[in-house]
């Protein structure tokens, strides 16, 4: 999050609500964070806290009923020119050509993000011929060379083969080569390895990095898995009902939370210095339905730090805590009557924790 | 892929066998047979058959054999590409069915197409912009098309047709051509009065698949490979129209395999109404008479189409599925 | 796996949602239900379908097997509302006269008698469900014999009400369509059950029948079997004879869904937590996997039904199905097959504006109940 480079994607208070007869569900509320470009972003959050339609949303392809109420996404093309996203017609040539041209988006679902009674060359050949003046033939022969550099053996025979026929991880590769085969400067992956064992995982991981490296692009990576960012990613947002609760630097979130929310998502990881036999600490009750989402801080039913009066009644704004961070809590925010606090009761977390173990 | 086909022959195989012999069944099953039948009708007429004419004609018609015996000669016989004699026509039944058979498929696949030609769009609608006026409209007249028996919508355009236009709308041929022989003519002819009989019956068809093709596709957008189809950049309609549109349709591919037994089915009771020169009236009269070749021959040959279709459905889907073709679910 | 967020633990929900939680399957079930408008609609004109096949005697006002050759063909009346200025229903006497060109006798209304229409009025006397003598009627005429007097929809061609054989005739059709469904449920729930729980050569064999029979044209098959039903039958053997016709082959659709939920409730871990519990096959059956899915076992015969009402008026209209003395809509709309009696006399079709509105009413209620029972479908 640093202020003197110019953001390669900046999102501003971004809205996305879904319109049902039930109610409105506000899936995102006011998410505002910045992607630097050749770095990684990872978004961490309990399944349901927005990350998924954020990501949505920067592609301009949510699903009916819902759609961007407002907000910000502006991003730098590759001429140096700005454009806000929300302002584009979403299934206009523009919006079309920065979708799978400037972004690309790798899904957590390899399976079924690939049509079943096509081939995958039909697939990633289409995306070519389609952001690139290129013949048929030159499209096929780049689209065995990007499956290629995601590390598929053959990639001659496989372009002609159907997703079923290959394993997950060679599905979830043939996916990256599919949102790569346009040489985008923002790779969006969302939940990229969830679907996968775990050394699968790891290779996919290695993969994204070395393609990074490779390639200069910025990399945005939804996981609710704390290891995988805490593997790739440079700076780091942490959502909660749809609200960005937590930014900063990767190294400072993970050995210096500030959120409360942070800080116990933290805690329920295991860790090798972890007392044997002893239940990791959870975080108390359940993500409210986004219906009937609390009044004030949206964290303060399941919060140990909770303080009445404040946290129920008011909404803590992102404000910044020191170098590149920012943190919406009123524990780090001068109340209109009293002092900045700065003192956290350490083992409040532990208090809290039930005795239902790890999930 | 080769075993497939091998097992879904064998099957087509086995499944005319059995229609052969319920059919066969189906026509021993009034008590009595055809002489009875003949004497009952000759005896309405004022002349009485005597006891030795009857069995003069069972024996004739080798009605006094056992009831294997008798299959096993009909079988015979239609192995030999000889369906026996029509007897209330006095002619052999291929004579007398001949060109109702072709006509009866001809209507029938005209009923598909229609089918077809309106359900598929009307499906595509629905699904891309569900709960939209139109679709509330599609849905509405699907229910009322569903809920009108053929035979019932051929009386109100019988009725419609004489009661306002003064013409009647039945019948598939003009008068001049009823009884001419085969000609460009005559074939232009029968397009012109094909809409009627195909609309009328390919109407129920139409409002079932557009509620079938209506559900797949709504299951198939919400699916991710949709989602990654547009984050590929591609037009809405390409994105629609390429990928779930193009899934949606194979398990509509297998219902050709149903939707022609029901077509012919519905054919025989519409054609009565619309007096089509279709096998139904034929079978009508046939099953009355108890005239078992005539009538065991055209139960028999509707369920061999209707096998034979199901079987080239088969193979149309494994030719558009390749998770079938290859073997894979 | 490396640091997986465990942080969701269930705790109880509060206030509405406290409601849905204890909510069986079949509160939830009627809430979603009774969302779905058409199919309350649909329900509550099959509620008023099955009272009238209940009451048929109390709804018609005269035998409709009564004829007479007079009064054949004779168009619906009009009942006039108001009388001299207040609400008082009644209709003309009809008067028998001589066409003067042709010399056939025609009724044409007497506008000088007038006789009073009247509800819940007295007129021949039936029996309440076979034993409580009454002569109430839904509608009635004073001072006059409904029989010469009241014709609502009209007659057909051998003079016989229609709106009162309509009545009856809506008994007939609509006990044929639960009479049918309750044996193709029996055979399909059996035949599917079996199939898809056994599986293996038994679950080859059945599927290989089903097969077999979807594969011939449906209404042949009907055609040779009715007519396989000897003419000297009484009309309550006919009735059941075409009521196993028809269930013959609609027991295939019903095996095929129940087979398919059993293989795939045989999956699920509650069955096989019974299996390993020592639970009987019986038991495992009934106990744990009919009930969770009986609720589409409804769907599935609601949806039904109107299908079988087809089949019988279409099989009864081709003269195969139920034959007369038996009143049933199919044979009611046998007297609409001649197309020029019809341009004469067009109410003949009125019995198909019955069959539309039950079969319309039978596929929006089965329509809610599945979307109740399976709201991801």
């Amino acid at each position: 999050m640093r202020d003197d480079a110019q953001p390669l994607l900046s999102v501003r208070n971004l809205r996305t609500s879904f319109f049902q007869d039930e109610g409105i569900t506000k899936a995102v509320d006011g998410a505002s964070f910045d992607v630097s470009p050749g770095k990684t972003l990872g978004i961490v959050g309990e399944s349901g806290c927005g990350k998924s339609v954020t990501a949505q949303s920067i592609l301009r392809i949510v699903d009916r009923p819902g759609r961007i109420v407002e907000g910000e996404i502006m991003l730098t093309r590759a001429d140096g020119t700005q454009t806000d996203l929300v302002k584009l017609k979403a299934s206009g040539q523009e919006m079309r050509s920065i979708r799978g041209g400037d972004i690309g988006l790798v899904f957590q679902e390899p399976m079924t993000s690939f049509s079943p009674v096509h081939t995958i060359g039909a697939q990633l050949i289409e995306a070519i011929l389609l952001h690139n003046a290129v013949s048929p033939k030159e499209a096929r022969r780049r689209g065995v060379e990007v499956l290629r550099s995601v590390g598929i053996p053959n990639p001659e025979r496989r372009i002609d083969e159907y997703s079923f026929e290959l394993s997950g991880g060679l599905r979830q590769r043939a996916m990256i080569a599919v949102a790569l085969s346009c040489d985008p400067r923002l790779l969006i992956a969302d939940e990229p390895t969830t679907a996968l064992d775990v050394t699968t995982q790891a290779q996919i991981l290695d993969l994204l990095r070395k393609l990074q490296r490779e390639r200069g692009m910025a990399i945005m990576l939804i996981t609710h898995n704390l290891g995988v960012v805490a593997e790739m990613a440079d700076d780091v947002v942490v959502m909660y009902l749809g609200r960005v609760v937590e930014r900063g630097n990767v190294d400072d979130i993970f050995h210096d939370p500030k959120h409360p929310y942070t800080k116990a998502l933290l805690q329920s990881i295991p860790s090798i210095e972890s007392v044997p036999r002893l239940k990791l600490p959870t975080i108390s009750g359940t993500i409210p339905h986004p219906f009937n989402r609390p009044p004030g801080c949206p964290f303060h039913p399941r919060c140990a730090s909770f303080m009445p009066g404040r946290c129920d009644t008011e909404e803590p704004a992102l404000l910044p805590v020191g170098e590149g961070r920012k943190v919406s809590c009123f524990l780090y925010q001068a109340s209109a009557a009293g002092p900045l606090h700065r003192s956290v009761p350490s083992g409040g977390m532990a208090a809290q924790s039930t005795g239902s173990g790890r999930a | 892929m080769i075993a497939y086909i091998v097992r879904r022959l064998v099957l087509a195989v086995l499944t005319v066998w059995a229609i052969s012999v319920l059919s066969f069944i189906i026509i021993h099953l009034p008590p009595g047979d055809y002489v009875t039948s003949y004497i009952a009708s000759m005896s309405a007429s004022g002349s009485a058959v005597s006891e030795g004419e009857a069995q003069a004609l069972r024996e004739q018609l080798g009605l006094d054999k056992p009831i294997t015996v008798q299959y096993a000669k009909w079988m015979g016989l239609i192995l030999q590409g000889n369906f026996g004699m029509a007897m209330e026509w006095g002619r052999p039944v291929s004579d007398v069915i001949g060109d109702r058979l072709l006509l009866t498929m001809v209507i029938s696949v005209a009923a598909i197409i229609f089918t077809w030609g309106i359900a598929l769009p009307i499906g595509i609608y629905s699904a891309v912009y569900p709960y939209s006026l139109l679709d509330y409209l599609f849905t509405f007249i699907g229910f009322i098309g569903l809920a009108i028996p053929g035979f019932l919508l051929a009386l109100v355009v019988m009725y419609v047709g004489f009661a306002w236009f003064g013409a009647n709308v039945g019948g598939l041929f003009s008068p001049d051509f009823i009884e001419a022989p085969w000609s460009m003519a005559k074939v232009w002819d029968l397009t012109k009065h094909l809409p009627i009989p195909a609309i009328v019956l390919g109407v129920a068809g139409t409002a079932q698949l557009i509620r079938i093709m209506r559900s797949n596709l709504l299951d198939e957008l919400r699916k991710p490979y949709v989602m990654t189809a547009r984050a590929r950049g591609l037009s809405e309609y390409r994105v629609v129209m390429r990928y779930p549109v193009r899934v949606a349709l194979n398990p509509f591919i297998s219902t050709i395999g149903y939707l022609l037994p029901y077509v012919v089915s519905g054919s025989i009771i519409v054609s009565l109404v619309l007096s089509l020169p279709t096998v139904g009236p034929l079978l009508l009269k046939a099953l009355i008479a108890q005239d078992m070749f005539l009538a065991g021959t055209i139960i028999l040959l509707l369920g061999v189409m209707t096998v034979i279709g199901t079987f080239i459905s088969d193979l149309l889907l494994m030719w558009v599925d390749p998770r079938i073709r290859l073997g894979r679910e | 796996m490396a640091g997986e967020a465990a942080v969701a633990v269930p705790i109880g929900t509060v206030g509405a949602e406290d409601r849905i939680a204890v909510a069986t399957q079949w509160q939830l079930m009627w809430w979603r239900f009774r969302k779905h408008k058409l199919a309350v609609g649909g329900t509550l004109i099959l509620v008023a379908f099955y009272l009238v096949a209940l009451f048929a005697d109390f709804f018609a006002y005269v035998d409709p097997t009564e004829s007479e050759a007079q009064r054949s063909l004779m168009a619906p009346q009009s009942i006039h509302w108001i009388d001299e200025g207040s609400f008082r229903p009644y209709v003309y006497a009809l008067k028998g006269t001589r066409d003067p060109k042709t010399f056939k006798r025609v009724y044409v209304p007497d506008t000088s008698n007038k006789i009073p229409v009247t509800l819940f009025g007295h007129g021949e006397p039936w029996h309440l469900f076979g034993f409580i003598p009454t002569d109430r009627h839904l509608i009635a005429v004073e001072g006059a014999k409904p029989a010469e007097s009241l014709f609502l929809l009209g007659t057909d061609t051998h003079g016989r009400d229609l709106w009162s054989r309509l009545m009856y005739a809506t008994r007939t059709s609509m006990t044929i369509g639960l009479v049918s469904v309750a044996l193709s449920l029996v055979l399909g729930v059996v035949l599917g059950g079996i199939s898809g729980y056994f599986g293996g050569v038994i679950d080859t064999v059945i599927q290989r029948i089903i097969e077999i029979l979807r594969s011939i044209p449906t209404i042949p098959l009907w055609m040779g079997l009715a007519a396989a039903v000897p003419n000297d039958w009484s009309v309550v053997q006919i009735y059941f004879a075409i009521t196993i016709i028809i269930s013959l082959i609609g027991w295939t659709e019903l095996a095929r869904v129940v087979r398919g939920r059993f293989i795939s409730l045989k999956q699920e871990d509650f069955v096989m937590a019974a299996e390993l519990l020592g639970c009987s096959k019986t038991r495992i059956i009934f106990r744990h996997m009919v009930p969770s899915f009986i609720s589409h076992i409804i769907a599935a015969t609601t949806l039904a039904i109107p299908a079988i009402i087809i089949s019988e008026t279409s099989l009864s209209f081709l003269g195969l199905g139920l034959r007369p003395p038996a009143i049933s809509w199919g044979v009611l709309l046998q007297d609409a097959q001649n197309i020029q009696a019809l341009v004469i006399s067009p109410w003949l079709l009125l019995p198909s504006v019955a069959v539309i509105v039950a079969v319309l009413a039978f596929n929006f209620m089965g329509d809610g109940i599945r979307d109740a029972a399976d709201p991801y479908l």
